[in-house]
């Protein structure tokens, strides 16, 4: 078994006396890819912000590698590093080039050699399938291609793991594989990643463990995706999933 | 319309020129500066700094300039503090202009979502990084227009120098039509003189705002 990466210990987040992240606890292993579902509030984003340290947290603690992850520590951005993240409205920065969004962060934030860095982004770009693209701007772009640029932007930062809000959630259906055949691809791979998303199917694929997520706390947890989808052990996660199905009777 | 009376008023109208632009652009130069530590200020939320920022840019915005420079001029002299009709009129503008730049840049700034700052967080930029190279670009392009009708409106504003007895062009227009009468030939020098003054910062604003601009909204 892999050596673990992440652990998530008692995290406790709210908002004033609103508790979004109530007493969480989790592990995630090098390589293991872990989809979060659960009905929307369910704190599924907030989990993914927590662990990017995008957010404050009240209680409990977040360790990568066992070095502490918390907001406004003086080694956060060096922390960050480490985790990469991709958010649902792409976010890529507008006033650059495709290859300057992906070059800008290795350059500035690890002073690698923009030669270097630069062919690691073309090779990144080759392989979702937008290295003639490279030199447009982000509005050039369609939302499934700015998708795969904010991806391979994460990536060429090497993180040892990898967190994905939702990131279909904004495209046009057949916008969505394009972008999930990148991700099924890096898991593949590998790669370590924490996958938010609504997209079931996707979640049974790809998922080595489900966490379906209910006010703030885990319901069901599930090393067995196939199982978890056909036969969820809670009548909670019954009722979530029954709601993606379209059945006429 | 009398042109050879114009011809001969051009050296007069053309020193007035180089001297409103000398006072304008210094003007300019002192409202960038003034805007600039103003609207840091207001990003870091200094306290105490925060709410003199704050108290600076209303007093300023909401009296007119001609008031502005009449203290300055005239008033604080009574308290022992003189100043050059040159320099007092650089420092009216200034302040002005550093109350509608402070402005203009906050907005701009506010105009940045907070997600971009937040992407740039996640690639492990700190703080600084990502003001410099992510939220300080597109805060700057989005606010060019606004800084740009604030320049063409503090060179304009110039027209004030005349009551502290700056000859500018206002007062070399004055002047003339008070000694020699020729109201048209000098009125009409005096718009042209301002054309000649302001359309190229117009036409210099645009293509510069173009160009700032294409990355993020295209031609």
């Amino acid at each position: 078994m892999e050596k673990e990466l992440l652990r998530i210990e008692h995290l406790k987040k709210g908002y004033g006396t609103n508790d979004v992240i109530n007493d969480l606890s989790l592990t995630v292993r090098k390589g293991e890819v872990i989809v979060v579902i659960g009905p929307s509030g369910c704190g599924k984003s907030t989990l993914l912000r927590c662990v990017n340290a995008l957010e404050d947290i009240q209680g409990g603690q977040i360790l990568l590698d066992g070095e502490p992850v918390r907001k406004n520590a003086p080694n956060i951005s060096r922390m960050r590093e480490k985790i990469g993240m991709v958010f649902q409205s792409y976010d890529l920065f507008p006033h650059r080039t495709i290859l300057d969004n992906i070059t800008l962060a290795p350059m500035k934030v690890q002073k690698r050699k923009k030669a270097e860095v630069e062919q690691e982004a073309l090779e990144l770009l080759d392989r979702v399938g937008l290295k003639d693209r490279k030199d447009d701007y982000p509005r050039q772009l369609s939302g499934g291609q700015k998708q795969r640029v904010a991806i391979v932007r994460a990536l060429c930062m090497h993180p040892e793991i990898l967190l994905l809000d939702e990131i279909t959630a904004a495209l046009d259906p057949e916008m969505v594989r394009e972008v999930l055949d990148v991700v099924l691809s890096l898991a593949k791979a590998g790669s370590t990643m924490m996958i938010v998303t609504h997209e079931m199917a996707f979640a049974k694929a790809i998922a080595d463990r489900v966490i379906f997520l209910e006010n703030g706390q885990i319901v069901e947890e599930s090393s067995d995706p196939k199982a978890f989808f056909e036969r969820p052990e809670t009548e909670r996660a019954r009722q979530f999933l029954h709601t993606f199905d379209y059945e006429s009777d | 319309m009398d042109l050879a009376v114009m011809q001969s008023y051009l050296p007069l109208y053309r020193d007035a020129l180089f001297l409103t632009l000398r006072i304008g652009w210094q003007g300019v130069f002192l409202a960038l500066v003034f805007g600039l530590v103003c609207v840091i200020i207001l990003h870091l939320k200094i306290p105490v700094l925060k709410t003199l920022t704050g108290f600076y840019v209303e007093l300023f915005r909401n009296t007119p300039l001609l008031v502005q420079l009449f203290f300055l001029y005239f008033a604080l002299p009574r308290i022992g503090i003189r100043m050059t009709p040159e320099f007092t009129g650089c420092l009216g503008l200034g302040l002005i202009g550093g109350a509608y730049m402070t402005e203009t840049f906050r907005s701009g700034l506010e105009s940045v979502p907070k997600i971009q700052e937040e992407s740039a967080q996640s690639l492990g930029m700190t703080p600084l990084l990502a003001f410099r190279h992510v939220i300080l670009p597109q805060a700057v392009a989005s606010s060019v227009p606004g800084i740009l009708a604030n320049v063409i409106f503090l060179l304009k504003e110039t027209s004030v120098f005349s009551t502290i007895s700056l000859m500018d062009l206002m007062f070399t227009a004055k002047d003339l039509i008070g000694m020699y009468a020729k109201t048209i030939e000098c009125l009409v020098l005096l718009v042209i003189f301002y054309l000649i003054m302001l359309l190229p910062v117009s036409v210099a604003g645009s293509v510069l705002e173009r160009r700032l601009r294409h990355a993020e909204f295209g031609d």
